[in-house]
């Protein structure tokens, strides 16, 4: 009798583990309003950019006719011009482009090297996964003018290629670093197995060790591809011509003029420029997080 | 495929001694050679290179399509005598140390109201993760604009609510533009930091915190000697970075002020792709930049002492 109304009791309450010591107006004070307060300064850039993005000219700097927080008369005037009037998908093209074999490239020799210092243990094997931990530290801003003139001179100056070959230089040590963690999780027994059974190493990494890691090859690919799209420093000094240029440096470069109602079409290069990235992220967040937590972790 | 393995492993018996060829492909070294190539070779050409390239620039004159000659420490001669230079180290310590320790507080602090039970955590914490995956130059954009002199949003709001009289001039003082500027790299920068602690505090057991709740701890003490103890590996890596990353920052300057007005906003970067790419002074650029190495140096070694007192205090205690 006790028995049951016990269970009854903790059938109804839907808490966890220590919440019953907190009462709701507390809660709202300590967590809900302040939640509600960064979430909204946090998100508010994105409205603004999205909203200039769509708002007709006339409203665009007139706050005192019509409240600025929204707009009566949505146009997609900006956008079209930017999809159709512009070289916007060719910029976009680029990027994609870049990002898309920079990250191959990536993801190729980092899977060689972390399954290399994880499992074939190679004498150095140690040295070579600090190394690979101090690259990631080096950052572009102290790279960028002696690379300037590496690439120049081997004549991939104002050549998509120069990124795809250094955006591996910061994409490589990240990956690695972050695969190495996947691959140690995976069992060495399944990998001896394999050997007794006469496969190569070169067999156990693409028919064992990576249908296993592929959440971890999912993570390292989204992060990867976001860090090239985001990439600023190596695009604005090795790209010169218009045609060339990837997203972040055209529209800061083609699209900054001194127009008063320049920021409707600004807006609408940002706001296209950030969508595929964040329908991609939305599709994979969880991903996204294992792969930034994953590697700050080890 | 057993079958087929059968007689190679006997042939391979038969042969004694493994030919050259084997031994390149079967040895563990030799191997670990071929599969750390394709990454090596990426690491040593355009990073380990260029980054001994960065420092022997630094010694020359060179300048965009000239060679330079070895001038020894002539650039930072110069620039030690540099009154611009100089304000953009102070600049960069400013930024660095402002932003990081706000970015911290308020990555703990929205970390901590994660992990509470939050209706709708899972999406409400991929919300917190957007400024972060969205390009760092083309959410500038959008705080440029909304930092304009004439049409800024908050300056309309503050008249509206009637605090303010006048627009802010976001970017155009020294002062409001560094203000703007950190706020800016802050915004940029919490939730990754968020993210990561919160990821830290996950790890830590409930049950922990619930025997604190027995013996009668505050809410303070629990955080003082439960939460920020076990957390504090994680907030040393977490805080390298973002030492790294702001120390070295320079999308987020240039789409702003370019280091203006009148270099208050000039960080080492953008100082040294000032003078090294639109002036051409390669050598001088490099020297900037080369200067930078010792303030990384210092953070990383900063946060690796942390980690390491880390790890003596757990053995003390835990063992």
């Amino acid at each position: 009798m006790t028995d049951t109304s016990l269970k009854a009791v903790n059938n109804d309450d839907h808490s966890v583990g220590m919440d019953y010591l907190e009462k709701l107006s507390s809660r709202l004070v300590t967590l809900y309003l302040p939640l509600g307060i960064i979430m909204v300064s946090l998100l508010f850039p994105f409205y603004w950019m999205a909203l200039t993005a769509i708002k007709p000219d006339d409203q665009l700097l007139d706050f005192a006719r019509v409240n600025p927080f929204w707009t009566t008369a949505p146009t997609f005037k900006h956008i079209y011009k930017l999809l159709f009037e512009s070289q916007y998908p060719l910029w976009l093209w680029n990027t994609m482009y870049v990002a898309v074999c920079a990250t191959m490239l990536s993801i190729i020799a980092s899977v060689m090297a972390a399954y290399s210092i994880v499992r074939l243990r190679y004498k150095g094997a140690q040295l070579v996964g600090m190394l690979i931990f101090l690259a990631y530290l080096v950052p572009p801003s102290i790279l960028f003018i002696p690379l300037a003139s590496v690439i120049y001179s081997y004549g991939l100056f104002d050549s998509p290629l120069a990124l795809i070959l250094v955006y591996p230089t910061i994409l490589i040590p990240f990956s690695t670093w972050l695969l190495m963690g996947y691959f140690k999780s995976i069992p060495y027994e399944l990998e001896e197995c394999a050997l007794i059974d006469g496969a190569t190493r070169w067999q156990i990494l693409t028919r064992i060790v990576l249908p296993l890691a592929i959440p971890g090859l999912i993570s390292a690919f989204i992060f990867s591809f976001t860090l090239c799209w985001n990439e600023f420093i190596y695009a604005l000094t090795f790209l010169s011509s218009n045609e060339n240029k990837t997203i972040p440096v055209a529209i800061v470069n083609e699209f900054v003029d001194g127009d008063i109602y320049r920021w409707g079409s600004l807006m609408a290069g940002a706001l296209m420029g950030s969508l595929p990235l964040v329908i991609l992220y939305a599709f994979f967040v969880e991903h996204y997080v294992s792969a930034m937590t994953g590697a700050v972790k080890e | 495929m057993s079958e087929q393995a059968l007689p190679m492993a006997r042939q391979r018996l038969a042969i004694a001694e493994p030919t050259a060829w084997e031994r390149l492909v079967t040895n563990r070294n030799w191997l670990g050679f071929w599969f750390m190539m394709p990454a090596a070779a990426i690491l040593i050409l355009f990073l380990a290179y260029p980054l001994f390239l960065g420092v022997w620039l630094s010694f020359t004159d060179t300048r965009i399509g000239r060679d330079g000659v070895f001038i020894g420490l002539e650039n930072y001669e110069w620039l030690s005598e540099d009154s611009i230079f100089l304000q953009s180290i102070f600049n960069t310590v400013l930024y660095t140390a402002v932003a990081s320790i706000v970015k911290f507080a308020l990555g703990l602090y929205l970390a901590l109201l994660l992990n509470e039970r939050v209706p709708f955590k899972a999406i409400v914490r991929s919300i917190v993760l957007i400024p972060f995956i969205v390009p760092t130059v083309l959410s500038a954009l959008a705080f440029w604009w909304i930092y304009d002199t004439q049409f800024s949003i908050i300056s309309w709001s503050l008249k509206q609510l009637g605090l303010l009289d006048t627009n802010i001039d976001f970017l155009g003082n020294p002062f409001n533009a560094r203000v703007s500027v950190i706020i800016a790299n802050i915004w940029r920068g919490v939730p990754f930091v968020a993210i990561t602690l919160l990821a830290g505090l996950q790890t830590v057991s409930p049950s922990l915190y619930e025997a604190a709740t027995l013996d009668g701890a505050t809410r303070w003490q629990i955080f003082r000697y439960i939460t920020y103890p076990l957390l504090t590996p994680i907030i040393a890596v977490v805080m390298t970075f973002s030492v790294l990353f702001t120390f070295t920052d320079f999308q987020l300057i240039w789409v702003l002020t370019r280091g203006g007005p009148v270099n208050a906003t000039h960080l080492m970067a953008t100082l040294s792709y000032q003078r090294a790419i639109l002036g051409g002074r390669l050598g001088e650029g490099a020297a900037i930049a080369t200067a930078m190495i010792p303030f990384l140096i210092l953070a990383i070694m900063v946060s690796f002492y942390g980690l390491q007192k880390r790890k003596w205090q757990q053995g003390e205690n835990n063992d």
